[in-house]
C-alpha cells in the first residue's frame, strides 16, 4: 500500500494487464502482430498528448485547447506547404513556433490573470476551433486542406513522422517510437531533474514553492508550451500520414487526454501523478477501443467502459491522496 | 556589532489601508526577536516585508547595515533571510527529502537530480536537529504538524540562513508539539542564527525570546528587552492592558 503512494502508475498497470488479458482471451486478432500494431498506434497518438497533459496536470493546470491544437498545427503546416508552396520542413518549423506561442499565451494569461486554466484554455479552445474552420474555409473554400503529397520535403519529413517499420512481417507506425521516446523523456524530467521537482511542487503548493525560490510562473508557462509542443508533434504525424487534414479535427480529444492522465494516476488537484502512468492510461484506451472492435461489439460499449475506468481511477487516486496526506498522531 | 536586520519607522499602505506604520526593531545573531499581536495587528505585513513578498513604502530596512528593498522572496533568500510560513511550510504530497531540497536541489555532473546525496544530507540535517526519520522518501503529509515545521526549520538552517523568520510556528499545534518546535527555535538561536518569531501566545514567546515587539492595528504598542518586562506584564499588554481595565470599569458601571 505504501509503495502505491510512491508509484502512482501501479493501478493503471493492473488495469492495463486486465484489459490485455481479457481481449487476448476473448478475441483472436487482438494478440496477432497486426492487431497489436493497430492498438499500439491508437494508444501512441493519444499517449503523446496524455503524457504532456499529465505533466501539466501534475503542475496543477489543465489545457482544454490541447485537442484542437493537434488540428491547428496540422492546418498551419498544410496551408503553408500547399498554398504558399513552402518546403514541408519550413512549414513544420513555422507551425512549431505557432504552437509554442499559443502555449506561452495560455500560460501567460493563466498566470497573469490568476483565473483557472480550465476557463482560460476553454477560451483558447473555442477561439482556435473558430479559427481552424474560418481560416480553412476562407483559404480553400472547403473545410479540409489536402494535397500535401506534392509539397517539397514531404517524403523526408514523412519518414521522420509517419513512416512504418517492420517487426515479424507487420508494419508498425513510427508514432509508437515517438510515444515511447516522449514518455521516457517526460518521466526522466519529472523524476530526475530539478525542473521535474518544481513541477510536483508548484502543482502541490504553488505558494510554498514560490517562498523557497521556485520560479512558479516560468515553470507553468513552460508546461503549457510542452503541451503545445506535443500537440504540434501529433498534428505533424497526422498531416504527414494522411496528407490531408479536416478543420474540425481534434475536438473532444482534450477530455480523452485528461481521462488517460487520470487513469494513469494524476490527481485533478495537481501535485501528484506520473508520465508512465499517463502512457499506460493511453494504452488502456487503445487496447479497449480496438479490442471492442475485434470482439464485434458495438463501439457504444467503449463509452461505458471509459466511464467505469475513470470512476475507478478517481476513487483509487483519491484514496491514495488521503493516505499520503493523513497526519500521523 | 551590526544587527542582522534593522528596521526603522517602517510602514506599508495597501490602497487607503494603513497596514503598518512607524515600526522599529532589530534582529541580532544568536537572539530571538518576538513579534506579538492579535489578528490584523500587522504581524504578517511586517514579516512579508522582511521576506521580500511585499515592499515597504516608508522608513528604512537594513540588512547587515546596508539599506535594502527586496523585490522577491528569492532576493531575501540570497541575503540569508529564510521564512517558514505557518501553513505553507511544505508540499504535503512530496517526499521529505524532495521538500527539504525544494528550490535548491543537488545535481550530478550531468544535470540530473542527485537523489542519493539528497536523501543522505536530509537524513543527516534532520538528525542533527534531533529528528530521526525512518524513511525520508515518505510524503511530508504523513508527518505530524510539529515535525513538518521542524523539517522546514532544518531546511532553512541547512541552507545557511542567517535569519530565520517563523510565522506562527506553534499556532496549530498541541502543547507537546509546540514545545518540540520551541526547542528547535532555541537550537537555531544557539547556532548563532537571528530568529524572528511571530506568535500571539506570550507563553510561547517569553521562554525563548530576547526582545518583544508588540503590534496593534499596524502600530508598535511597545518594544521591550527581556529584562524590561516579565511574562505577566507581557500577557497583560497583549490582552489589551489599559483598554481591558477601562472595559472592566465600564462593565462594573453596568452592574451597579
Amino acid at each position: 500500500m505504501d509503495q502505491l503512494v510512491k508509484r502512482p502508475e501501479i493501478g493503471a498497470m493492473l488495469g492495463a494487464l486486465l484489459v490485455f488479458l481479457f481481449f487476448s482471451v476473448t478475441t483472436e486478432q487482438f494478440l496477432s502482430t497486426g492487431g497489436a500494431a493497430t492498438w499500439l498506434d491508437d494508444a501512441s497518438m493519444l499517449g503523446i498528448m496524455a503524457v504532456a497533459v499529465a505533466m501539466l496536470m501534475i503542475g496543477g493546470e489543465f489545457d482544454l485547447s490541447a485537442g484542437v491544437m493537434t488540428a491547428s498545427t496540422a492546418l498551419v503546416t498544410a496551408l503553408l506547404a500547399t498554398r504558399l508552396g513552402l518546403n514541408v520542413w519550413l512549414a513544420l518549423l513555422v507551425s512549431l513556433v505557432f504552437a509554442l506561442a499559443v502555449g506561452a499565451w495560455n500560460g501567460w494569461l493563466v498566470m497573469r490573470t490568476g483565473l483557472p486554466s480550465f476557463i482560460v484554455t476553454l477560451g483558447t479552445f473555442l477561439a482556435l476551433q473558430g479559427l481552424n474552420l474560418g481560416v480553412t474555409r476562407l483559404v480553400t473554400g472547403s473545410v479540409q486542406v489536402s494535397g500535401m503529397r506534392s509539397a517539397d520535403g514531404y517524403e523526408s519529413a514523412g519518414f521522420l513522422f509517419a513512416s512504418t517499420f517492420q517487426i515479424g512481417g507487420t508494419s508498425f507506425y513510427v508514432s509508437i517510437i515517438w510515444w515511447l521516446l516522449f514518455t521516457v523523456v517526460a518521466s526522466t524530467v519529472l523524476l530526475r531533474t530539478r525542473f521535474g521537482n518544481w513541477i510536483f511542487a508548484i502543482g502541490g503548493a504553488a505558494q510554498s514553492s514560490r517562498a523557497v525560490g521556485v520560479p512558479v510562473v516560468r515553470s507553468k508557462i513552460l508546461l503549457f508550451m510542452t503541451t503545445a509542443f506535443a500537440a504540434w508533434l501529433v498534428g505533424s504525424i497526422n498531416i504527414l500520414r494522411y496528407a490531408s487534414v479536416q478543420a474540425n479535427q481534434g475536438i473532444g480529444l482534450e477530455f480523452q487526454y485528461i481521462i488517460a492522465a487520470v487513469i494513469g494516476g494524476c490527481l485533478l488537484t495537481g501535485g501528484f501523478g506520473s508520465a508512465v502512468g499517463a502512457a499506460i492510461g493511453a494504452l488502456i484506451f487503445g487496447m479497449a477501443r480496438q479490442g471492442i472492435v475485434y470482439a464485434g461489439w458495438n463501439s457504444d460499449w467503449f463509452q461505458l467502459f471509459l466511464g467505469v475506468m475513470l470512476l475507478a481511477a478517481v476513487l483509487v487516486n483519491n484514496m491514495l491522496r488521503r493516505r499520503a496526506e493523513r497526519v500521523k498522531r | 556589532m551590526t544587527p542582522l536586520i534593522e528596521v526603522e519607522d517602517i510602514g506599508k499602505t495597501y490602497g487607503s489601508v494603513i497596514a503598518l506604520s512607524d515600526v522599529s526593531t532589530v534582529v541580532n545573531a544568536g537572539e530571538v526577536t518576538c513579534v506579538l499581536g492579535d489578528n490584523g495587528a500587522g504581524k504578517s505585513t511586517l514579516i512579508k516585508i522582511l521576506a521580500g513578498v511585499h515592499q515597504h513604502d516608508r522608513g528604512t530596512f537594513r540588512v547587515d547595515g546596508e539599506e535594502v528593498t527586496f523585490s522577491s522572496p528569492r532576493d531575501a533568500l540570497d541575503r540569508g533571510i529564510a521564512t517558514v510560513y505557518q501553513d505553507l511550510a511544505v508540499v504535503p504530497l512530496m517526499s521529505v527529502w524532495r521538500n527539504f531540497f525544494l528550490g535548491s536541489e543537488p545535481t550530478t555532473r550531468f544535470g540530473f537530480l542527485d537523489r542519493k546525496k539528497g536523501r543522505e544530507i536530509t537524513r543527516k540535517a534532520l538528525s542533527d536537529m534531533g529528528i530521526d526519520l525512518r524513511d525520508v522518501e515518505q510524503p511530508v503529509g504523513t508527518l505530524s504538524g510539529g515535525e513538518r515545521q521542524c523539517v522546514a526549520i532544518a531546511r532553512a538552517v541547512h541552507f545557511g540562513a542567517k535569519v530565520l523568520i517563523l510565522d506562527e510556528p506553534t499556532a496549530a499545534l498541541g502543547v507537546k508539539q509546540a514545545g518540540v518546535v520551541l526547542k528547535y527555535v532555541a537550537q537555531a538561536r544557539d547556532r548563532g542564527l537571528g530568529v524572528v518569531l511571530i506568535t500571539h501566545n506570550p507563553h510561547h514567546a517569553y521562554p525563548v525570546g530576547n526582545r518583544f515587539l508588540l503590534l496593534k492595528r499596524g502600530r508598535a504598542l511597545g518594544s521591550y528587552e527581556k529584562d524590561e518586562i516579565d511574562i505577566g506584564e507581557l500577557t497583560r499588554q497583549m490582552a489589551g492592558g489599559a483598554e481591558l481595565e477601562a472595559l472592566e470599569h465600564e462593565l462594573r458601571g453596568v452592574e451597579a
